[in-house]
């Protein structure tokens, strides 16, 4: 499970996270929702250690995440524990991110083999099955340029799960699509979500969250506002906050 | 038939009468015409043909003695000695400038700081100046000593046993290219896009593979033209070497038509033998860049060859010559 203790985070002056506390259960899916400049994506990318908390900490599975605990003391880890720890947290971009001088079969195998050493014939049968999993066997040997957008996502999806993730992160994964490329990406993810991976979403399709999430937690000027099934914080939500929110997004 | 299709559409299958019974005149395009195009292009010919007249019966050129040294053997040798100092200086230069590059591009202050001062200096003096300096060092230094700083020394050695005229010209062509060099790659890397290594770093691939095999690779793309400019470059300022009596191809010419006299002749020599060599790099690089290429372009463009097999064949080439 991740945990979330009162980060803290800012960049310059300008506090983006007021002490947010999650609580994320293993095999359990969180949509996080909020206006933009909330705090969303920066929380994401505290969670895999992109981005460095200012106070606070992130565990996943109780292993603390770029830290190392020594009494009352945090140490900071190098960077080559930092990224020994990445491999169980996955992390889906908006831009994608694919390496556009690999074909798709060679972006989904390249972490398998260079950060978790593992044998090549068998990384490349895998990211064979990732790639027929998010329905683009057929274009293994495609370059990313020559993909559309849905494309390149599901295959940056295909290549996050090959390391086997514990959790996988997205980072408004169709925010970059044209409309009728996104139906295409939430089908897969959909279909992760069936078989019951942790998935923590940051999104802004309402509609989506109230589908496949188990919780959603609404986030606003760096603070959880509040959070709990769909049917509650979605469909009669407590705050001010959160009711303004959604009206101004479901119309 | 519809009467509202588009005429142009019409034209491409059918015959023009049945687009003329729709009640639409069959009409013909005619190209613009371009009477300044045929003006220039004469223009030049003319100039070509008498610039190449004046090659061909210029007595001046002495072409005789020009093929009589073109392949003579100490100008072979004064070839091969320019190729060394042209691939030892890139090799040495380009492996510089990439530890240059890294360390302006660390977070380290006191290695950017290091870095911006070496190109700094190395940009700033002249090679000729900075050949004769490490030719000259023996004035300052008379022995140089290996040990602990400031300490105890193990090894000592006399300068002008440790560098040669030749060790001295390869100095300072590797110390002026890495200047070079180190800006030349520095703009490759920071013209990757950092979400690159933001997902490298987020599937936790080691930083040196993430240097090799994701960074570089992209970096080339930008660093390559920049770089072959770079190596031509190189391959002319070796002639510079001339003033440390180092028997390269110009040096050599120089000692001959010293003898013979036939100076115009001998400096042909030595500019045809560049040319050639430039010619062959030029080559190298298109290859080279194409390789790079991967992924970058949706179509890979044709090879020389592979245009001239198409152009012999009369086979049209799909869609690669256009992009």
């Amino acid at each position: 499970m991740v945990q979330v203790h009162g980060v803290h985070k800012s960049f310059g002056t300008h506090e983006v996270l007021h002490g947010v506390d999650l609580s994320i259960p293993a095999g359990s899916v969180t949509a996080i929702l909020g206006p933009s400049g909330s705090g969303k994506s920066t929380l994401l990318r505290v969670i895999n250690h992109l981005e460095k908390v200012d106070r606070g900490h992130v565990s996943v599975d109780g292993e603390l995440i770029g830290y190392r605990r020594a009494g009352d003391r945090l140490h900071e880890l190098s960077e080559r524990q930092v990224l020994r720890q990445r491999v169980h947290l996955g992390f889906v971009f908006q831009n994608f991110n694919l390496f556009p001088h690999l074909t798709a079969l060679e972006n989904v195998a390249e972490a398998p083999i260079s950060a978790q050493r593992r044998p090549r014939d068998e990384v490349y049968e895998q990211a064979r099955r990732l790639l027929d999993r998010v329905g683009l066997a057929e274009k293994a040997d495609a370059y990313p340029r020559q993909l559309s957008g849905g494309q390149q996502q599901r295959v940056a999806i295909a290549r996050a799960l090959a390391l086997e993730p514990k959790v996988l992160l997205f980072d408004e994964p169709t925010s970059a699509l044209d409309p009728e490329l996104v139906g295409e990406v939430l089908d897969v993810v959909r279909e992760l979500a069936r078989t019951g991976t942790t998935m923590i979403i940051v999104t802004h399709e309402v509609g989506f969250a109230r589908e496949i999430a188990d919780t959603v937690v609404f986030l606003d000027a760096g603070r959880v506002v509040e959070q709990g099934p769909p049917a509650q914080v979605l469909d009669a939500p407590r705050h001010e906050r959160t009711r303004n929110f959604l009206s101004r997004v479901l119309h | 038939m519809s009467l509202l299709s588009s005429p142009s559409r019409e034209s491409a299958g059918p015959p023009q009468d049945e687009a003329a019974g729709a009640g639409q005149p069959a009409l013909t395009v005619v190209p613009a015409r371009h009477p300044w195009r045929w003006v220039a292009t004469a223009a030049a010919a003319v100039l070509a043909a008498q610039f190449a007249h004046g090659l061909a019966t210029n007595p001046g050129w002495d072409w005789p003695t020009f093929a009589g040294y073109f392949f003579e053997k100490s100008v072979m040798q004064a070839l091969l000695v320019t190729l060394q100092l042209t691939f030892a200086g890139a090799a040495l230069g380009f492996l510089g400038g990439i530890v240059l590059a890294a360390m302006r591009l660390s977070k380290n202050p006191v290695l950017q700081a290091f870095s911006w001062t070496f190109v700094w200096v190395f940009r700033s003096v002249p090679l000729i100046v900075q050949l004769l300096f490490w030719a000259n060092l023996g004035y300052l230094y008379d022995r140089l000593q290996f040990g602990v700083p400031f300490g105890p020394g193990f090894v000592e050695v006399e300068t002008v046993h440790l560098i040669s005229s030749m060790g001295a010209a390869l100095l300072g062509l590797a110390l002026h290219e890495s200047a070079y060099a180190a800006e030349i790659v520095r703009a490759g890397i920071i013209s990757v896009d950092q979400g690159q290594l933001e997902a490298a770093a987020a599937l936790g691939i080691p930083r040196g593979r993430q240097f090799r095999r994701l960074l570089l690779p992209q970096a080339m793309r930008a660093i390559l033209p920049s770089a072959a400019n770079e190596l031509v470059n190189l391959l002319k300022s070796t002639s510079v070497v001339y003033v440390l009596a180092i028997g390269e191809l110009f040096y050599q010419v120089q000692v001959v038509y010293g003898r013979n006299g036939r100076v115009v002749a001998l400096l042909m020599v030595a500019t045809v033998w560049y040319v050639i060599l430039t010619a062959l790099l030029s080559v190298l690089q298109y290859y080279v860049e194409r390789h790079f290429a991967r992924g970058a372009l949706r179509v890979l463009p044709p090879t020389p060859l592979q245009r001239l097999r198409a152009a012999v064949g009369g086979v049209r080439l799909d869609s690669g010559a256009s992009r």
